[in-house]
């Protein structure tokens, strides 16, 4: 712990797959400038500070904390909400706290059949006795807790505020060490912004556009093979690029693969997905319902698709079907 | 330049003119058979022979094959000519006896009989041939107009003479149908004599003859009423195009244009795009008739004198090839005929709507039969639609005419008669909905009142205007009530047929009031343009292009230098399309924008 003027750092990760604790690493010889800039308060994959030295902190005495991960259990808002009291300003970082990302899919499922898919159905799971996690649990040297897990998961600014996002599954080493840079500057824009592109990954995509865009068949892009300098979208091929911030140079794209959005989409959109779902359906041939329906049964899982990163941040939050089932 | 005298009167023609065309210039007539001015002269007939005075008692020549010299004098009738002529069209008559145009001529030169013998007729070796092209028989004068124009102006060379002298004949090579014959028609067209003939060598039959009767000239009119009333060049009847096409670029023919005095026909003439600037654009693209060849149950195409009302009404034509008279396949007159209604109409398997005009022209399909002929007419209908200005009084006068009304779909015409008063006859076969029965009616003939389709390209047509159609293809107007000839686009009206069915006083006054919406347009001159289009905020566009080509007013345009999508307010109808699509939210409608939606609604929950 240190009390002296240099600036303070925090980083955190909820619901996450560590791979936004990679991207941090991923800023090579930036992360230098940072040590230099400030120092690191809590960072839980790399270093030894406790919970417990944090709600010691004063209220805003962190200056930015990097809150990666969605949240998915009642331990990720506590803490989400602790650090926010102790921060100036919380980014949340990475797709997941920003959107919801990959986690929020389990949105369109029920606590309970995630659970039973997690403790029964998966072909990995071997459980006859149906043993499932309890948030506690009394044992003779006393009761174990665990994190209890949540009904829907959230992006971190449903539940606690948030001044910036730096989007990306992972984000970009240029947009961390921009944000740092500007606050190093004293240059941050005003909060609410996107850390990141104003346009969509189209922008920075060097694949041939042309004016005829029409789906007749879509088709995966792991099944053909597609021509290296023509847009994905014009072979078929289902490219979230034009939905999506633009800010990664379209990495995905230029690789050889389709955009998947991770980025999010762009300030004027409300719903990445919805937003998809329009376009995707303007430039589709088909007239009748049956072939509307041939085309689409191309798609496997379009709600997944379409809704790849952002579902609990969408108008749809989650599926409501069963909600009230098994809770 | 050449003066000659012809029968005393002075000429002077062009260097290298023949003494044929010299006395045409006097209008003086010189009998020939083998002369064309389209043909190499061949002085084949001999019947052009005139003298040539030389102060020695003058010489006979042809005068079709002789180039008429400087100081010249021509004598194209007198004694010794007419004796020349006189022993010419002897020995022609000799040769054959039956060809009119001889035996007219031979007696204005006083032949009552001729007095040679026929040449005898070589033996026919082994089976007859069937040739296309059949000259051989004695009506043949061997004036090789025939072989010439096949020649020289069709350049197939699929027939010549053969054989020598009062042996010779016509044929194509070896006496075997030729390959190279086009069978254009040119040589049996041609024919003085009707000797060449050109015949279908299959023997295929043709199911309704009289309505193939039309002029198979390349050069033709449309129809007689055809506005403007001038003939055109049909490419694919056209002995030069056929060449060019088949025949290995060969310049063939060109008759027609140098036939025409005004020289108005240019063989080499191509289409051209004409580009104008115009203010208003009235689209009347019009119609076409259904065409009832799927429709098995009524056999079209398959069964005898089943013919649709289109066809029925050429042949009323009282300028047709009928002359009005109303015929079947085999030339009689039909003494019993069913017109059958909705053929393609309010039918769900074709058309569902009612083609609006067909019960009108069906009756009056009634209404000339009962003029001319004691036919009995049946009409099979679904529902009487005479909603017009007199149409219910005119069907009324049809009821008192005499014409049968049988309500009810045709289910089947059929050619297999189940009684003995069916021979030979077209069974209706139907549903009387009146009497409650099954019903099966012969008759002789069977017109079937197809529908009126969309034509088959109005769907390119609407694309190049931007304008909508509905789901049975005709156009859309802009509002059935208030703007009914409008379309969507600016300044772009329709009439007519092609908005949907319409019968001639409809579409009159539809084509009145589109020509006066346009009329009033170009007269003020400006147009409103509306005030809520759609933007494109620069910063958000990625220059996707997905927008540009779904615009329906083709309103957006692709900036190259900021690599983005702008849109022309000017065109723009802000009818959304473009920001429905927009995956990034860029392209907005003003007034419309998705926060704004969103705001709307949230103050109405809150």
């Amino acid at each position: 712990m240190s009390n002296n003027d240099k600036a303070k750092f925090a980083f955190y990760w909820a619901s996450s797959c560590g791979g936004c604790e990679i991207a941090v690493v991923d800023i090579d010889a930036v992360i230098l400038d940072v040590a230099a800039l400030g120092d690191i308060v809590f960072w839980p994959c790399a270093t030894d500070f406790k919970y417990k030295d944090v709600e010691g902190y004063d209220d805003g005495f962190i200056d930015i904390t990097f809150f990666n991960g969605a949240i998915r259990n009642d331990h990720e808002e506590h803490v989400a909400k602790l650090l926010r009291q102790k921060s100036k300003v919380m980014i949340a970082f990475g797709a997941c706290s920003g959107l919801g990302g990959i986690p929020g899919l389990g949105n369109f499922y029920t606590t309970e059949e995630l659970f039973q898919q997690a403790f029964e159905h998966s072909p990995s799971t071997v459980n006859p006795d149906n043993v499932r996690p309890q948030p506690s649990y009394d044992v003779p040297e006393g009761t174990v807790t665990i994190p209890a897990i949540l009904d829907s998961v959230r992006a971190l600014d449903q539940v606690v505020q948030v001044e910036y996002y730096i989007p990306g599954c992972p984000p970009q080493p240029q947009w961390i060490a921009a944000a740092v840079t500007a606050y190093a500057e004293g240059k941050l824009p005003p909060p609410g912004a996107v850390i990141a592109g104003e346009s969509t990954v189209c922008d920075e995509c060097p694949r041939e556009k042309s004016d005829e865009k029409s789906i007749t068949e879509i088709k995966r892009i792991h099944l053909v093979e597609n021509d290296p300098e023509k847009c994905l979208l014009e072979q078929g091929i289902m490219c979230c690029g034009p939905a999506t911030r633009s800010g990664c140079e379209a990495a995905c794209v230029v690789a050889g693969q389709a955009c998947r959005g991770c980025f999010g989409p762009t300030d004027e959109v409300v719903d990445m997905g919805a937003k998809l779902v329009s376009s995707i359906a303007s430039i589709a041939v088909p007239e009748t319902q049956e072939e509307i329906d041939a085309l689409m049964a191309q798609v496997d899982d379009p709600a997944g698709y379409f809704y790849r990163f952002s579902l609990p941040t969408s108008m749809l939050f989650r599926s409501i079907h069963d909600m009230t089932e098994g809770q | 330049m050449v003066k000659l005298t012809i029968d005393g009167q002075p000429v002077e023609v062009e260097d290298g003119t023949t003494v044929y065309n010299a006395a045409k210039e006097l209008e003086i007539e010189i009998p020939t058979l083998c002369y064309s001015d389209y043909l190499e002269p061949y002085a084949g007939c001999r019947l052009c022979t005139v003298k040539i005075e030389d102060g020695n008692g003058g010489y006979l020549a042809t005068s079709c094959s002789l180039e008429a010299t400087d100081g010249m004098a021509v004598v194209t009738d007198d004694e010794d000519v007419r004796h020349a002529r006189k022993m010419v069209l002897e020995l022609l008559l000799a040769k054959c006896p039956t060809v009119e145009t001889l035996q007219e001529l031979g007696a204005e030169y006083g032949i009552d009989k001729s007095r040679f013998e026929p040449p005898p007729k070589p033996e026919p070796e082994g089976e007859e041939d069937e040739g296309v092209i059949e000259a051989k028989e004695d009506r043949c004068i061997l004036c090789g107009l025939c072989t010439r124009i096949c020649e020289q102006r069709v350049e197939a060379y699929a027939i010549s003479m053969a054989e020598r002298g009062g042996d010779s004949f016509v044929t194509p090579p070896y006496e075997q149908p030729s390959p190279d014959c086009i069978a254009c028609g040119a040589c049996a067209s041609i024919c003085p004599t009707g000797s060449a003939k050109v015949y279908d060598r299959f023997n295929r039959e043709i199911i309704h003859p009289e309505l193939t009767l039309a002029s198979n000239s390349a050069v033709r009119f449309a129809t007689k009423q055809a506005v403007p009333n001038v003939p055109t060049v049909h490419h694919e009847d056209c002995i030069h195009f056929h060449q060019m096409e088949n025949g290995d670029g060969l310049d063939a023919c060109r008759i027609c244009e140098e036939a025409c005095p005004k020289e108005c026909i240019d063989l080499d003439s191509e289409d051209e795009l004409v580009e104008a600037e115009v203010g208003a654009i009235i689209v009347a693209t019009g119609f076409e008739t259904f065409d009832p060849t799927p429709i098995k149950e009524y056999g079209y195409g398959r069964l005898p004198n089943v013919i649709t009302s289109l066809e029925f009404e050429l042949m009323c034509r009282a300028d047709g090839m009928t002359e009005g008279n109303v015929y079947m396949e085999n030339g009689e007159k039909p003494g019993s005929i069913a017109i059958i209604h909705c053929v393609g109409s309010r039918d769900r398997n074709y058309h569902t709507y009612c083609s609006r005009v067909c019960c009108m022209y069906s009756l009056k399909f009634a209404h000339l039969i009962k003029e001319k002929s004691e036919a009995d007419v049946f009409q099979f209908y679904i529902d009487m639609r005479s909603p017009g200005k007199d149409y219910e009084e005119f069907y009324d006068r049809l009821l008192e005419e005499g014409v049968i009304f049988v309500r009810g779909r045709g289910a089947e015409v059929t050619d297999i008669a189940e009684r003995p008063e069916e021979d030979g006859k077209l069974i209706v076969q139907c549903e009387d909905t009146l009497v409650g029965s099954f019903r099966r009616i012969p008759v002789d003939m069977v017109v079937l009142s197809v529908a009126l389709s969309p034509a088959a390209d109005a769907d390119a047509t609407r694309r190049v205007f931007s304008i909508g159609c509905g789901g049975e293809g005709f156009f859309k107007e802009r509002h059935p009530k208030l703007a009914p000839v409008s379309t969507t686009t600016d300044g772009v009206f329709i009439s007519g047929a092609c908005q949907g069915p319409k019968d001639i006083p409809d579409s009159v006054a539809q084509g009145s009031a589109a020509a006066a919406q346009a009329l009033s347009l170009i007269d003020r001159g400006k147009v409103e343009i509306e005030p809520i289009t759609a933007s494109i905020d620069e910063d958000v566009c990625s220059g996707c292009k997905l927008c540009i080509s779904l615009c329906p007013y083709t309103a957006i345009e692709f900036d190259e230098e900021k690599e983005i999508s702008v849109v022309n307010t000017v065109l723009c109808k802000g009818c959304g399309t473009c920001a429905g699509a927009c995956p990034s939210g860029a392209a907005n409608q003003r007034h419309f924008k998705d926060k704004q939606l969103l705001s709307q609604i949230e103050g109405v929950l809150a």
